[in-house]
């Protein structure tokens, strides 16, 4: 019971980002959290992109550049008033550069709850083969 | 192309000059939250999960990002006056033989009182998560709606 689980969570203010790229629409671009791992196969990347839905995610992979995008609809309804505002709502922009050769072909992306899980699969190296000498 | 070089870096990016000014003024009212339109940091700030707090003439909406949290995690009460959100962000392990390169995201758990800024009906809030995004609707009392008065 003494896992990560039980720690005590913090507010942590979004990050406001500038990009290289000047924005054609205005509004707030926010840099969204994420954790990156990789294993034997693959390079996984998972970030938080609450409000975003799968229609309104862009995800790109062009020369080892991933720029993942998150458009954030609207949805407070038209009478309502603001009383307290604790957080701003904007869309989501971050890039990466990788190292690794991906598999563009079998790369994996889904959205659960707010939550971007993209798997990208390495380049599979020529595996070892051991050659088998049969007797005639 | 000096000129570009200069003008293109992102760090220094001049694209707007009330856009810069919308920027620090933002940043401005996080560090000392005295922003006169809205109650920023008087309810309690600095407490997870942030909230945005709404109404309407009959209605109170809280908003909050718990982006990979399962509804059975939230756990909701509610009085007349209060409202309080607890529960946890639970963050799988990845198997082993994982490195990780990068990680921002954390779990734990969290617990929120929230006063509502008038008396509610505490047995009509409504609560739902879409996209990661818990939205409540609490309906004020009946007793402190506002009510239409016609003119005999």
């Amino acid at each position: 019971m003494f896992g990560k689980d039980s720690k005590e969570l913090k507010v942590r203010e979004k990050q406001e980002v500038n990009t290289p790229a000047e924005q054609t629409k205005p509004g707030l671009l926010f840099t969204p959290s994420v954790d990156i791992f990789e294993n034997d196969n693959s390079l996984v990347l998972l970030a938080d992109l609450p409000g975003v839905n799968a229609k309104a995610l862009n995800i790109d992979l062009r020369d080892n550049t991933l720029t993942i995008e998150g458009e954030v609809a609207p949805f407070e309804g038209a009478n309502e008033k603001d009383i307290l505002v604790e957080y701003e709502v904007g869309k989501y922009y971050r890039q990466f550069s990788l190292s690794e050769v991906i598999d563009q072909g079998k790369i994996d992306a889904q959205l659960k709850d707010g939550v971007l899980r993209l798997t990208l699969p390495k380049v599979e190296k020529a595996a070892p083969r051991t050659i088998s000498v049969q007797d005639s | 192309m000096i000129y570009r070089r200069i003008y293109n870096t992102p760090s220094v990016s001049f694209r707007s000059a009330f856009e810069q000014l919308d920027r620090m003024n933002r940043q401005f009212e996080q560090l000392f939250g005295d922003d006169p339109r809205v109650g920023r940091g008087l309810l309690g700030a600095g407490v997870f999960p942030q909230i945005n707090l709404t109404e309407d003439t009959d209605k109170f909406y809280v908003r909050a990002e718990l982006p990979g949290v399962k509804t059975d995690d939230i756990e909701m009460q509610a009085t007349s006056k209060n409202l309080s959100i607890s529960g946890k962000r639970k963050i799988e392990v990845e198997g082993e033989g994982v490195r990780y390169h990068r990680r921002e995201r954390e779990a734990g758990k969290f617990s929120r009182i929230i006063a509502m800024p008038t008396e509610i009906d505490p047995d009509r809030i409504e609560a739902r998560m879409q996209d990661g995004i818990l939205t409540i609707h609490i309906p004020k009392a009946d007793a402190v709606k506002p009510r239409q008065i016609t003119i005999n």
